[in-house]
């Protein structure tokens, strides 16, 4: 019933899928602390500006807004750059390596490999490192890897250590197709959000920085006045970023508000698909499409979050912070669901797998 | 006042807070237990918790989808969301209506513009991108012919005055409508799938029942209809149900297996039924039909579904009198055990041979555990070792006395009373375990023998006129969503002017054109298309050219 040879296949590529997320890791550790002490790309300094100017209530129409949406690579140092380069490789090898291990372990048991935590866990980490491929490929903002990358690893490891249950076939109350629809949707879409959750925590931390940074500036404009004034306010907001923070090496506020948004606008129908799918699989298999099982209830309430990221965003006063407090929430409703409803409190969805 | 009130309502801010109040209500629900998911949780909590419990109880905690507060949220929030969709369904009305709106003054302050030179005259070239803007909603203006309505239009950027030079010809332009639509569709869906699960938990119902499987000891089939909620076990009816109009069915439980891997995990719950429904009911005319878990029967609009099985175990007792009897019980799966332990008791209340008083003297219980393949570990204590019934034995605790069920209070059918026995009027006699086919006696000279099981599966019976169109709103929800994700609102507008050329005056008449685009929509994304769009003025007309997308 269980291939055993190609289980086995899949728990090495699983393993060194984790050895090569840890590499990764550690690579986009120090590709990220090394960019200490370089000057902020145009589209930071760009935006460092904007936000200077309407804290001193001038206009904002001063530069496009399409202008700072473009990230820059900076020049780094070459050894940080090698490490960057490396950082990139290892994390495609490592995703490659878990693709192949979900893979195994579904050919193995000739069945969807979601049936436990495990596997769910192993998906998760798959998707969201392919999604993340996807998102560096196109904005080339590498400093957000580190972000990824940390819960990624920690998932991985988590499900490597604490979830880790051999190849088997499923209960019956697994054994519909509708499985394959429900759990790999919402595998996908939790996947994608895991991107938006680390974009919108860097926004967070981003925009926290660059206040301060706007207060120093305020405070170096104001010596600055005393003499005669003049324009020291590119050359002085370059040198206060400059030593300041690693937070100065992260993508533009713009860019990271971007990524957020764009990965939450593909995950959120599919999320919305995967809870109609789990209602119709409901119907079929409890004698109803809702419940108020804690897991649907819990997944009810990460929809409502994304829903009003989404409102949020476009209403005046949420932009911003605030939107990015509600991505972050949403994650972290998800990341709740995942394990503190399925370990903790029992309901129908009760599958994890561990006694 | 209740002006201000009702714009505060349907006010995005409100609605937003609404909205976070919403997910933060959700969350007891799904933290605490609750009443309608799991009953002696909640009181096992509520025994737990003396102080606090109570306190949660009187508010509703365990019962969050039902409070008042809960209620008041969601009501409010869904009274903002028609407040807030009515205004916009009558405003995209009217739009579509009226032309787009007449250009700005400058429009190189645009987000997208560009300036080109084309050859021909206003309105050859005027002529040119209104060809090439097929698909579009699109206006040509001549000089001064400016809107005067559209400067009200709230969401053009307010520094841009709509007014155009004398001699110039603009183009207006608005693609993405249906953006708009998608998006009214999502919010109206959400309010329609409201209205469906309110009539579900008005017009539907729920009911479970506990079906021995094959024949029981007479040769009987047991046979459930369900023309009355009286004969469910478990009945949980919406709020206009009151039982009298059910439409009724009959099932009954051929046979029923369960398969299971080496290690115990069971593969596959599959119980054979026969039904009848409708007019069939109470004649000869049987339904074959089989019932796994993910595949209910359906039957018009009842839907019966296989939920949990367990086992029955049957005793025949002899009496000290000669006068034997069978009987059966079904026992109840012990709570998170993988291979089937199972608990229950068999209450004899009417022991042959005795009257009067002496009945109540003489009533008999055999309470115990049974298990399907049975292991004794350290010699005595029952376990089971697998979920199959390969090696089946009962241990068996006999009482005998008053079973206290003559006052008229509710007792489980798998319990005794335990306060008889506290109280002395159950006495407690000997206990054994019992592989199938051996006996324990009693010290009256009673003989209770364990002669078999029948395996038994839990239905369910669920009716929700409602679903279907649930599932309608449903999809709808998610197509307007989409609608509204994918599709961008953009917005282009094109001033021809003639060019001042003194020198060629001979030559065909040149024209500058300044083309801005303002993308209505958070997601910009619109640079390529404006590109395209930036070249039209330069494009020679033909008829059936590509249209512009």
């Amino acid at each position: 019933m269980v291939n055993e040879a190609l289980a086995r296949w899949s728990d090495l590529a699983f393993e060194a899928a984790l050895a090569g997320y840890v590499v990764a890791l550690a690579c986009y550790a120090i590709d990220f602390a090394a960019r200490r002490g370089a000057v902020p790309t145009e589209a930071e300094a760009a935006s460092v500006r904007i936000r200077q100017a309407a804290r001193a209530g001038g206009t904002t129409t001063l530069e496009a807004p399409g202008h700072i949406g473009t990230v820059q690579r900076r020049t780094a140092r070459p050894m940080a750059e090698r490490f960057g380069t490396a950082a990139v490789v290892v994390t495609v090898v490592a995703t490659a390596a878990n693709l192949l291990s979900v893979l195994f372990r579904g050919l193995a048991v000739s069945r969807l490999p979601l049936a436990n935590m495990y596997e769910y866990a192993s998906a998760i980490c798959a998707i969201a490192m392919v999604c993340w491929l996807i998102v560096l490929a196109r904005t080339k903002a590498r400093a957000l890897g580190l972000f990824v990358l940390l819960p990624v690893t920690i998932l991985a490891g988590v499900a490597f250590s604490v979830l880790y249950v051999p190849a088997g076939p499923v209960v019956p109350a697994l054994n519909s197709y509708w499985k394959w629809i429900h759990v790999s949707t919402v595998s996908i879409s939790s996947s994608i959000l895991l991107v938006t959750g680390a974009a919108s925590v860097l926004y967070l931390l981003r925009s926290r920085y660059e206040r301060r940074l706007v207060a120093d500036q305020r405070a170096v404009t104001d010596a600055a006045a005393a003499p005669g004034g003049g324009d020291v306010f590119p050359g002085s907001v370059t040198s206060v970023a400059a030593d300041r923070s690693l937070l100065s090496r992260l993508p533009s506020l713009a860019s990271l508000d971007r990524i957020a948004y764009r990965t939450a606008i593909v995950a959120f129908p599919i999320y919305t698909f995967a809870l109609i799918a789990g209602a119709l699989w409901a119907e079929v298999a409890w004698g109803r499409y809702w419940g108020w099982d804690p897991k649907e209830t819990c997944a009810f309430v990460s929809w409502v979050l994304y829903a009003g990221y989404l409102h949020a965003r476009a209403t005046a006063g949420w932009r911003g912070r605030p939107a990015a407090w509600i991505a972050v929430v949403g994650f972290a409703s998800i990341i709740f669901n995942l394990f503190f409803i399925n370990m903790v409190v029992s309901g129908l969805h009760s599958y994890a797998g561990l006694n | 006042m209740l002006r201000n009130l009702w714009r505060q309502l349907t006010s995005m801010r409100v609605a937003l807070v609404l909205l976070f109040l919403l997910a933060l209500a959700s969350l007891p629900g799904a933290l605490l237990p609750q009443w309608s998911l799991n009953q002696s949780k909640t009181a096992q909590y509520l025994l737990d918790h003396p102080t606090l419990g109570p306190w949660l109880d009187r508010l509703g905690f365990f019962d969050v989808f039902a409070s008042p507060w809960y209620s008041a949220i969601y009501l409010l929030l869904f009274t903002s969301l028609v407040g807030c969709l009515l205004p916009r369904c009558w405003e995209f009305a009217q739009q579509l209506r009226t032309p787009p709106v007449a250009a700005p003054r400058n429009l190189a302050r645009l987000p997208h513009h560009a300036r080109v030179e084309v050859t021909g005259t206003p309105d050859e070239v005027a002529a040119r991108i209104d060809a090439g803007l097929r698909g579009w909603r699109r206006t040509v203006r001549a000089g001064g012919a400016t809107g005067a309505g559209a400067a009200s239009d709230g969401r053009s950027p307010g520094s841009l005055v709509p007014r155009s030079p004398d001699s110039s010809v603009t183009v207006s332009a608005e693609k993405g409508y249906l953006r708009e639509v998608g998006n009214l569709v999502f919010h109206l869906s959400l309010l329609g799938l409201l209205l469906a699960i309110a009539a579900g938990r008005l017009f539907g119902y729920e009911g479970s029942v506990i079906l021995n499987a094959g024949q029981d000891l007479d040769g009987n089939p047991s046979v459930f209809c369900s023309s009355s909620p009286a004969n469910y076990d478990n009945f949980r009816p919406g709020l206009t149900i009151d039982g009298t109009d059910l439409s009724p069915f009959c099932v009954q439980v051929d046979s029923f297996h369960a398969g299971y891997t080496d290690l115990g995990q069971a593969v596959e719950f599959d119980a054979r039924v026969q039904y009848q429904a409708g007019d069939e009911v109470f004649s000869d005319v049987w339904h074959p039909a089989n019932l796994q878990v993910n595949d209910p029967l359906r039957m018009g609009g009842e839907r019966l579904y296989l939920l949990g099985h367990g086992f029955t175990p049957q005793f025949q007792v002899t009496w000290p009198d000669g006068t034997q009897r069978e009987y059966e019980q079904t026992f109840q799966p012990e709570n998170g055990d993988p291979n089937f332990l199972s608990s229950g008791a068999v209450k004899i209340s009417d022991p042959p041979g005795y009257v009067g008083d002496e009945v109540r003297e003489h009533q008999l219980a055999l309470v115990g555990l049974f298990a399907p393949t049975a292991w004794l570990q350290d010699g005595n204590f029952l376990v089971s070792v697998f979920p199959e019934p390969t090696d089946p034995a009962v241990a068996i605790q006999a009482y005998r006395g008053d079973l206290g069920t003559e006052d008229g209070t509710a007792q489980s059918v798998f319990t005794i009373d335990t306060d008889q026995v506290d109280n002395g009027e159950l006495v407690e006699l000997d206990r054994a375990n019992l592989a199938i086919g051996e006996s324990m006696t009693l010290d009256d000279g009673t003989v209770i023998t364990f002669t078999g099981f029948r395996e038994w599966v839990s239905l369910q019976t669920s009716y929700d006129p409602a679903q279907t169109w649930a599932l309608v709103f449903a999809v709808l929800l998610l197509i307007g969503l989409m609608i509204s994700l994918v599709i961008k609102r953009r917005r282009v507008w094109y001033r021809i002017a003639v060019l001042d050329d003194a020198g060629s005056e001979s030559a065909r008449p040149r024209c500058v054109v300044h083309v801005g685009g303002l993308a209505r929509t958070d997601q910009a994304g619109y640079g390529e298309e404006f590109d395209r769009l930036a070249a039209l003025p330069d494009r020679p007309v033909e008829p059936g050219a590509r249209s512009g997308r």
